[in-house]
């Protein structure tokens, strides 16, 4: 006996298995994002305070509108292999490899400008962010060119006392110093959750990428042998690819608005 | 059935059944769900034993306090986890603490679960729905290939600097977020992070699983097969597929959380101003390890159910079987499973008591608890009721079966002063609570399993267990497991802390005032605990022997009516000589004016004389 239903539709349910399967596997990965999203809720409820303005929107935006993009060319890419059309195919879950790039090509950008930025806190709790003047910097003091729009209300107020510090190298002495760092996840809840739900998403976003890149590439012979086969495969990594999409809905307000 | 000859290059090439496969195809890299499960269940009761083996050890240092274990297992034991785990062949706290965490993280996700879902559900469910095989064959073997690196991974870390992980099953932050760092450990390769590691290999296994589990019960139930007419087992299959689904992922994301904790230095479930040894922890703080009690129990509430469901499946297709009756009520156990599933994902604060949420949180987890003991009385009355009147046959599965209904029974009926808030905090984490859930697992579930084991065995193999050898398992047994799990009420009401080394303690130290009177069970305990070890022997003989030299058992063993017992046996690869179309629900025992006193579900209705 074979498997049955593996490319056509079983009647009473009106879905092949994996159609089955990718939506139970997305069902799961639902309950996965919503652990970490609701831990984001509990640890903020739990926080003394919360940075703002600490991402640059911009990236963020244009990665939103990427993604998205991306989402419509898988659809087009998957209705073109169903009419039959080779080429246009090709052409939109290309499109959509390339989106996934540029994507991933953006995040990188966002966390190397991230390693780059640094945040210090002083005695009294006092944080102030900016960027590390490293030739001021020695073993007792740590000069650091502020943000303009502090994360912090605190950082603001130091910065107004002492004078409106805009454009002004800052010296803090070390000994008035607990923390100072970069934005690495460690350095405090909001880089922790930062990274790990962006990263986790991004793994999601490479994975989804290798697999539609598969189907674009060596995976494509299958058009010509199973076609119908093939547009199903391509339908439910395209299903996954869209809930990659929708995390990303999601996190772009939540880490970088709110 | 699909006709569909187009075959991609990697669709199916095992659909054949008349292809030979190669030794490696066919035993281990192999994609057939029977195989699967025999590699499932294998593999699981080695990890049963293991488990076991940790526990008699931990059994012994609590009767005998620093005292080497005797016939040089003390020995054995220095010379495999070292001199400073175990010096002189006494097991250290640390060894303890060690043994503790790991004995129920190995009971739990690498015995009773994969025996329960992946062993028995692998073999039997695509045989009772009338299936070929599973829906997803190489889904399913790289669920099995995860399930058997996290448990290499776990098995590992006992090997490394430090040992295993110490921090409960339960892995509660902080203590989990500072244990196995510093000196002499490695940075990722220690105990606890290894811990982590290996629940992600293993979660990845239960997600596999469920997702292919799920898909081929709604997908590949043969012709006439309605949702109706499922076997119970299958159900219990299938409610159990769902929590896998959606409980284990957020314990994912709390493992990954932990993981950064541990490895990246955030401080997700680190508080603010944690000091360790009189230092202040190295962290930024403002984590909350309440956050992880809430991830973590809301997947091991699930977890519970998942260990008894695929339990009471067993049970119920044993039960109608022997007793030869329908089951009563199946419907209302249909029902009963489906409110079970889903109340068990609202009930899991209720391990968190003491933690102080609040009297309005545990008010309304005590609430859903007690509810949710509804479904799990209706499931066990009906197996009761289907005993009354049947003409019983008492073989080796029918034993296990039986003696499971009360013993379960105990276990959850002790459960219920632990569901409310007030009695609760006087008993929390102490023997009381072992006592409790050990009654379901362990002469609940596992019987289930040894039941299970003795009953499909001629399916699998074409040959009985003896009968004899089973009773001789059975009797001691039972009797052991009452032995040992019995006086952990009377030492948990008195006091004794689950997590106490040496016992309660030497007579100079605080606690033993309060517990002295009850510290004598321990060497109770303990010597039925080593009984019950040799009574696993004749078991061990059962199994092995019978595959052999068994007496021969006929394609239907046990005049059974599910599909399960119409196929050949063994069955061969696609399972059903012929399609076969099911006719009539799972259990039409003694139908009034048939010759036989069992109908098959895929029998063609036919003329009554």
């Amino acid at each position: 006996m074979e498997i049955p239903y593996n490319v056509k539709p079983r009647p009473d349910t009106g879905l092949y298995n994996a159609k089955v399967g990718i939506w139970l596997f997305l069902a799961s990965e639902v309950m996965l994002f919503g652990g970490l999203f609701s831990s984001y809720v509990f640890l903020r409820m739990g926080a003394d305070v919360w940075p703002h303005h600490i991402l640059d929107v911009a990236p963020g935006f244009i990665n939103t509108f990427v993604l998205i993009f991306s989402s419509v060319t898988m659809v087009l890419g998957w209705v073109y292999a169903k009419m039959g059309n080779y080429k246009w195919f090709k052409i939109w879950v290309g499109c959509t490899v390339l989106c996934a790039l540029a994507f991933t090509g953006i995040k990188s950008y966002e966390y190397y400008g991230k390693f780059h930025h640094y945040g210090v806190i002083l005695k009294d709790g006092t944080q102030i962010t900016g960027h590390l003047e490293k030739e001021e910097t020695n073993d007792t003091v740590i000069a650091i060119h502020p943000d303009e729009h502090q994360a912090y209300a605190s950082g603001e107020e130091y910065l107004k006392a002492a004078g409106g510090g805009e454009h002004h190298v800052v010296l803090l002495q070390r000994k008035d110093v607990v923390w100072f760092s970069n934005f690495q996840p460690k350095y405090n809840t909001f880089m922790a959750i930062y990274f790990t739900l962006t990263g986790l998403h991004a793994l999601h976003v490479l994975g989804g990428a290798l697999v539609i890149a598969y189907f674009w590439g060596p995976g494509s012979k299958m058009f010509y042998t199973d076609r119908e086969h093939f547009a199903n495969r391509l339908e439910v990594v395209g299903l996954f690819w869209h809930f990659v999409d929708l995390v990303w809905i999601f996190l772009f307000p939540l880490l970088y608005l709110l | 059935m699909d006709t569909t000859h187009a075959h991609s290059a990697e669709a199916h090439s095992h659909d054949h059944g008349h292809e030979e496969l190669g030794y490696w195809r066919k035993y281990i890299f192999s994609t057939d769900h029977k195989m699967i499960g025999i590699q499932y269940g294998i593999t699981a009761l080695c990890f049963l034993f293991f488990g076991f083996l940790l526990m008699l050890y931990m059994r012994y240092q609590l009767a005998y306090p620093d005292t080497a274990a005797p016939l040089g297992l003390g020995k054995l034991l220095s010379s495999l986890v070292g001199q400073d785990m175990a010096p002189k062949g006494v097991m250290s706290a640390s060894l303890y603490n060690s043994f503790g965490a790991m004995h129920g993280t190995v009971m739990v996700f690498l015995a009773i679960v994969p025996l329960a879902f992946g062993a028995f559900g692998n073999y039997v469910t695509p045989l009772q729905i009338g299936a070929p095989d599973m829906a997803f064959p190489r889904l399913n073997m790289a669920s099995y290939w995860a399930y058997f690196l996290g448990g290499i991974i776990m098995l590992g870390s006992f090997l490394v600097p430090g040992g295993a992980a110490k921090s409960g099953w339960t892995s509660y932050s902080p203590l989990a977020g500072i244990a196995d760092q510093g000196t002499g450990v490695w940075h990722i390769l220690n105990g606890q992070t290894l811990w982590i590691i290996g629940m992600v290999f293993l979660i990845s296994s239960s997600l596999l699983g469920s997702v292919n589990f799920i898909t081929t019960i709604i997908q590949l139930r043969a012709p006439g097969m309605t949702w109706m007419r499922l076997p119970f087992f299958v159900w219990a299959q299938f409610v159990t597929g769902f929590l896998l689904l959606l409980a284990f992922p957020p314990l994912e994301a709390a493992g990954i959380l932990q993981l950064m904790d541990r490895v990246v230095g955030t401080s997700f479930f680190m508080p603010s101003g944690l000091v360790v040894n009189g230092q202040i922890w190295p962290s930024s703080g403002g984590g909350s390890p309440l956050l992880w009690q809430h991830l973590f129990w809301f997947l091991a509430h699930p977890e519970v159910y998942v260990l008894i469901l695929p339990g009471l499946g067993i049970i119920s297709e044993i039960i109608a079987n022997n007793s030869r009756k329908p089951l009563w009520g199946y419907k209302s156990m249909v029902g009963a499973s489906l409110v079970l599933g889903f109340l068990s994902f609202i009930v899991w604060a209720h391990h968190m008591y003491l933690t102080g949420m609040g009297t309005t949180v545990s008010a309304f987890f005590q609430t859903t608890t007690i509810i949710i003991s509804v479904p799990s009385v209706i499931i066990l009355t009906c197996l009761i009721i289907s005993l009354y009147g049947g003409s019983i046959r008492f073989n080796t599965p029918m034993l296990f079966a039986t003696a499971f209904l009360p013993l379960f029974g105990i276990g959850g009926l002790t459960g219920i002063p632990l569901a409310f808030n007030a009695s609760d905090v006087p008993l929390h984490d102490t023997y009381y609570v072992i006592g409790h859930f050990h009654y379901i697992v362990a002469p609940g579930t596992i019987f289930a399993m040894f039941a299970g084991v003795y009953f499909w065995y001629p399916k699998i193999t074409g040959r009985y267990m003896s009968e004899f050898l089973g009773k001789l398992h059975f009797w001691p047994s039972m009797i052991c497991m009452n032995g040992i799990f019995m006086p952990m009420f009377v030492q948990g009401m008195a006091g004794v802390h689950r997590r106490w080394y040496n016992g309660g303690g030497t007579p100079d130290s605080p606690t033993f005032e309060m517990v002295k009177n009850v510290l004598y069970l321990n060497k109770w305990m303990t010597w039925f605990a080593i009984v019950l070890a040799i009574a696993q022997i004749p078991f061990i003989i059962n199994f092995f022997t019978a595959w052999k030299r068994g007496r021969q058992a006929p394609d239907n063993a046990w005049d059974a009516t599910t599909l399960d017992w119409q196929t050949p046996t063994p069955p061969p690869h696609g399972n059903f000589a012929t399609a076969p179309t099911v006719y009539r629900g799972p259990y039409e025992y003694s139908v009034p004016g048939e010759a036989r006193d069992f109908l098959p579900q895929s029998e063609a209705p036919h003329d009554k004389k």
